[in-house]
């Protein structure tokens, strides 16, 4: 059913089919013929094979209606918004953090907190960096803000913890070197728009 | 003679439309601040000569283009801020600017406080019609603190004029960049002062000025403040974080008595540490400028002994009660509050204890007998009004760039600025004030000749009418004149006939003939000027010159007046200077707070008995370096105020966390005290100068004009006095032989300058380049009353053979080491 449907109002023009809904019984006699006959009749076993089957078909054949969690999880949406993760370019490894401290400064609950320094090639370097897990509410700005595409929100949505504050550091956050062939570009909140090629000028370098 | 007010001519302006009124002979970019108009402008800066880099404050001054950091306003003139051409040409530059500027802001140390971004916006460049291929740039470190990203800078010059125009190294300059040239269509394509800017900037870079990798300069860091991008930059604070996160604390430079307006830049120290630290130190560069210890040493705050910060030690604090008890004498320096300072002058007048602080006592009893002499219960000038309005200074008795930047960066401003002239008078020659400009002239006289000094300048400057008669014959006296007879050249007009050979007539003709003619004439040697170490034949001429077209004239005079044996007398002919030269005078109070503890205190002579000494030596140590029996904090950890050597009395604030015990709580504790050392700032003593003004209510700003607004001003008071009885010069206190001088290296004054991360000095002998050569690497330099080993250091800018020994670690007690002088004969031994 479509919107549409919803909002016609006109009751009454629509078609209606009126479904056999039975004979209902009158008097003790009628009644207590129902009441055998639907005993005998055997209309539990009905039912009960509706389970049986499942449960036929979930043992044996291996189609489960249920998800086993926390064994087994559904894929989520690229548009959720679950624990950080830092990503890296692609082609050398290095990280796509310049260390600006735009996400430090537009965090909302004042969770980021990061160091920088001036490293050996000249370049600005994240030294450290952290997100207090216990105070984020996973608003977004951060993702939104990083210029860089660096910071994105993963899908990992499991964040209980024993303690109220729970900080992570940029390692635990950073896409480990070894699986970096299986970083996902992130096309969730803050990614770049998909028209964004229409809307880039060139710089004028025409040499 | 400061009594007589210059009032100052205004004119009316239109800018805009609107009227103005602008002081006479400002220039019209100065004169729209002033009155809150916005004109675009990068490379000018107040206090400097334009350099015309960036061309964007064009304006249309009664229908022509002018450029408003150069151009002076006029009675009746009219301003138009932006035109169409005016805008596109604003554009234009702008553009310029922007061709191959790296895209880097987001990691940039301006981090969004940068003009080039501002300008970009304001003027709105949204596209770029310019290109040029790039060139390579590399990053260079110039000295221990500057670091310059050539590919970020714009080259608008600040830097390189605010070290010219107002510091004085001149240390920096425009070098070949060797970048491509200009497509020549555009020099018809693009409007001409884009073109001329663009084609300025594409051809340079900027570049220590001797030719080296480094630049050898005082470190004051004032380029890296002007600095309008990210090109320079501290090399401590290259990207350690990003200026928004950093919060700013209003306070004065604590160091020298110069009183400098600075902001203490604090944050957290990491992720780990999260207690705060100053990051840096900034100021309102148009208006102040700033020396290598206000800037650099700010990271002196009392963190303990373990570092981990103060917290209130009940048992430390009651032994410092009973040692105050016990104590006969409180032993303290110069850094320390007026606050302070009337806390220890409280405890003098109930507890009876002797206050001994002989930094400061020296200059005290200078100050004494210079108000006996006077009449004036303060000298007469101060820094400001020095670059505002003289073109003569004179310095006596002060190592001007060590004592006091601030009145060194007065002294090169008038040279660059007010067309001025200079004389400087020390005993150790300085190759760079000598450099200050054409018309400065330098005097190395024996040290102890101070005397004559002043008496050199009353011969050249007093009204010889008001002179005592006497004094002004004893000028005389050291005045000889010869007869000499000279050979001059003149031309002479010689009339003879010569026989007209077309006419045959004889026809009378006049020729012109030179001819030696001997002549006499009268020689007058001023044998003050051949015993100062000048040239008495050559000096008349050119002081004739330093003088000509000079109106205002002040005289700057320091701490060696103060250690002097004949002090008393040298502040009389101070005096008598001041009452007869239409001359202004400033003294240098030696280090921080020097001229207010000398106000607010009794000082004594001596110390006796058990002593307690605050920052000092004594039996029991208060101590806000972290080493001391009791913490005290620091001065970044404190409120309170402070009076500089421009005799203002300015407040500043706690940047940093002190949780400990301060001197107000043992006070409190001993005789009674208010709640808070700042409820002493309205108790300071009105006799002296001071205003009942409570700590709150005092202003912390410049105004738009560049007027100083911070705090305020002692009232001066002043007394009728006959003219002081003044006393020939005592040639028995020169001193001959090897000599020693009490001084410190630029950027260091005290325990704290030293134990911040990035002064870099160390407590050493200073030599000249040859004496150092010939001293060796280490020495021990003998005195009457002891001796000190030191390593040598060379110091190009020094000349002669006098040695300058620091004093700015207290424990070394060098001040005893010298006692009453600042100059003192010694042996100096290799080791
Ligand atoms: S998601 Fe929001 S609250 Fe969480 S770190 Fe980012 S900006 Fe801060
Ligand atoms: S906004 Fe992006 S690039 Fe900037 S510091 Fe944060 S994660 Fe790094
Ligand atoms: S640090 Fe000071 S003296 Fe050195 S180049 Fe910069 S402005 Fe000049
Ligand atoms: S370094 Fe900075 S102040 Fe100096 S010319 Fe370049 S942009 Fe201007
Ligand atoms: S500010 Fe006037 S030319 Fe740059």
């Amino acid at each position: 059913m479509s919107l549409e449907h919803f909002k016609n109002r006109n009751i009454g023009t629509q078609h209606y089919t009126t479904i056999d809904v039975g004979h209902t019984p009158v008097g003790a006699m009628q009644t207590f013929t129902q009441v055998a006959k639907r005993t005998v009749k055997g209309e539990l076993f009905v039912g009960l094979w509706v389970t049986l089957r499942e449960m036929i078909n979930a043992l044996f054949k291996g189609d489960m209606a249920t998800v086993k969690y926390p064994f087994e999880k559904l894929p989520i949406s690229p548009r959720y918004r679950a624990i950080h993760d830092m990503l890296r370019l692609l082609e050398s490894g290095s990280y796509r953090c310049i260390g600006c401290g735009l996400c430090e400064k537009i965090c909302i609950s004042n969770c980021i907190s990061m160091d920088t320094r001036y490293d050996e090639n000249q370049r600005k370097e994240v030294s450290e960096y952290t997100i207090n897990f216990g105070r984020c509410i996973f608003c977004g700005y951060c993702a939104e803000v990083c210029p860089e595409l660096a910071i994105v929100h993963g899908p990992r949505y499991e964040n209980a913890s024993e303690q109220r504050a729970g900080f992570s550091l940029f390692e635990d956050m950073l896409t480990p070197i070894d699986k970096l062939n299986l970083q996902q570009e992130y096309d969730g909140f803050g990614a770049i728009s998909p028209n964004a090629d229409d809307n880039i000028k060139k710089t004028p370098l025409a040499y | 003679m400061s009594e007589v007010q210059t009032v100052e001519n205004m004119v009316t302006i239109s800018i805009d439309g609107a009227q103005y009124q602008a002081k006479e002979g400002e220039y019209i970019l100065n004169a729209a601040r002033a009155n809150d108009v916005f004109i675009p402008a990068i490379c000018y800066l107040t206090r400097c000569s334009p350099t015309l880099a960036c061309r964007i404050c064009l304006v249309e001054a009664d229908g022509k283009q002018v450029y408003s950091c150069n151009a002076k306003v006029k009675e009746g003139m009219e301003v138009t801020t932006s035109t169409p051409t005016i805008l596109e040409e604003r554009r234009a530059i702008m553009e310029v600017y922007d061709v191959n500027h790296p895209l880097q802001c987001g990691v940039c140390d301006k981090s969004g406080e940068c003009e080039l971004q501002n300008y970009t916006l304001e003027i709105g460049v949204d596209s770029q019609s310019y290109m040029i291929p790039d060139t390579k740039r590399e990053t260079t470190n110039w000295s221990s603190v500057l670091h310059y990203d050539p590919g970020l800078c714009i080259v608008c010059e600040r830097c390189t004029t605010v070290c010219k125009d107002m510091i004085g190294d001149a240390a920096i300059t425009t070098a070949k960049r060797g970048g491509a040239d200009l497509d020549k269509g555009y020099k018809e394509s693009m409007p001409k002062d884009a073109y001329a800017m663009w084609n300025k900037l594409q051809k340079s870079v900027i570049a220590p000025s001797n030719g080296t990798e480094f630049t050898n300069c005082s470190d004051c860091g004032e380029c890296l403040a002007v600095c309008p991008v990210g090109a320079l930059v501290s090399r401590d604070f290259v990207y350690k974080s990003n200026a928004w996160e950093l919060k700013r604390i209003p306070a004065v430079a604590a160091h020298s008595s110069d009183g400098a307006q600075i902001y203490y830049e604090v944050k957290h120290g990491s992720i780990e540490d999260r207690t705060e630290k100053i990051y840096r130190v900034t100021n309102e560069w148009n208006f102040v400028s700033l020396d290598g210890s206000a800037r650099f040493a700010y990271d002196f705050e009392n963190r303990g002994a373990d570092n981990t910060g103060v917290k209130k030690d009940s048992t430390a604090f009651a032994a410092a009660l009973e040692a105050f008890k016990k104590a006969e004498t409180i032993r303290f320096n110069a850094m320390i509050t007026n606050e302070e300072a009337l806390m220890l002058q409280t405890l003098k007048e109930k507890m009876g204890l002797k206050l001994y602080n002989p930094e400061v006592r020296a200059f005290q009893k200078f100050l004494g007998y210079y108000i006996a002499a006077s009449g004036s219960s303060l000298y007469s000038t101060d820094t400001d009004a020095i670059m505002k309005k003289s073109d003569f200074v004179i310095a006596v008795g002060t190592a001007l760039r060590h004592d006091s930047p601030a009145l060194k960066y007065a002294f090169n401003n008038v040279q660059k600025l007010n067309k001025g002239a200079g004389l400087y008078f020390h005993p150790i020659a300085d190759t760079l004030i000598a450099g200050f400009g054409k018309s400065v002239e330098t005097f190395t006289h024996k040290a102890g000749l101070e005397e004559a000094v002043l008496y050199l300048i009353l011969d050249l400057f007093a009204d010889k009418e008001k002179l005592p008669t006497e004094v002004k014959a004893y000028i005389d006296s050291f005045k000889t004149t010869e007869t000499q007879t000279i050979t001059e050249k003149v031309e002479k007009t010689i009339k003879e006939m010569v026989l007209n050979e077309e006419t045959g007539e004889e026809e009378e003709v006049s020729k012109k003939v030179k001819e030696d003619v001997q002549k006499e004439i009268i020689v007058t040697t001023n044998g003050l000027v051949d015993l100062l170490g000048g040239d008495s034949s050559k000096f008349d001429d050119v002081f004739a010159k330093m003088m000509s077209k000079k109106e205002a004239f002040s005289l700057m005079v320091g701490e060696d007046f103060y250690f002097h044996p004949k002090a008393e007398n040298l502040a009389k002919l101070v005096a008598l200077i001041e009452a007869t030269c239409n001359m202004d005078v400033v003294m240098t109070p030696p280090k921080s707070n020097a001229l207010g503890v000398a106000l607010i205190c009794d000082l004594d002579d001596t110390a006796t008995g058990y002593t307690v000494g605050y920052n000092e030596n004594g039996d029991f140590r208060l101590s806000a370096l972290g080493d001391g029996d009791l913490d005290m904090p620091a001065m970044n950890q404190q409120e309170g105020t402070l009076t500089s050597m421009s005799k203002r009395v300015l407040p500043t604030n706690a940047a940093l966390e002190y949780e400990g015990y301060e001197l107000n709580d043992i006070v409190k504790a001993l005789v009674g005290a208010p709640e808070h050392t700042i409820d002493w700032t309205q108790m300071l003593p009105v006799s002296k100068g001071f205003k009942a003004l409570a700590f709150d209510t005092l202003p912390n700003a410049f105004t738009n004009d560049g007027r100083d607004n911070r705090g305020y001003v002692l009232d001066v008071t002043r007394q009728e006095v006959q003219l002081p009885a003044v006393e020939p010069f005592d040639q028995s206190v020169v001193l001959e032989g090897e000599i020693a001088y009490r001084c410190n290296p630029a950027r260091q004054f005290n325990d704290f300058t030293d134990k911040s991360h990035e002064i870099f000095e160390t407590f050493s002998l200073y030599a000249s380049p040859a004496k150092a050569e010939s001293l060796g690497e280490k020495v021990e330099v003998v005195f009457e009353n002891g001796s000190i080993v030191l390593d040598v250091v060379s110091d190009a800018k020094m000349e002669g053979d006098i040695v300058k020994v620091p004093d700015f670690k207290a424990a070394k007690d060098v001040y005893g080491l010298f006692g009453a002088s600042r100059y003192q004969t010694v042996t100096i031994r290799k080791v």
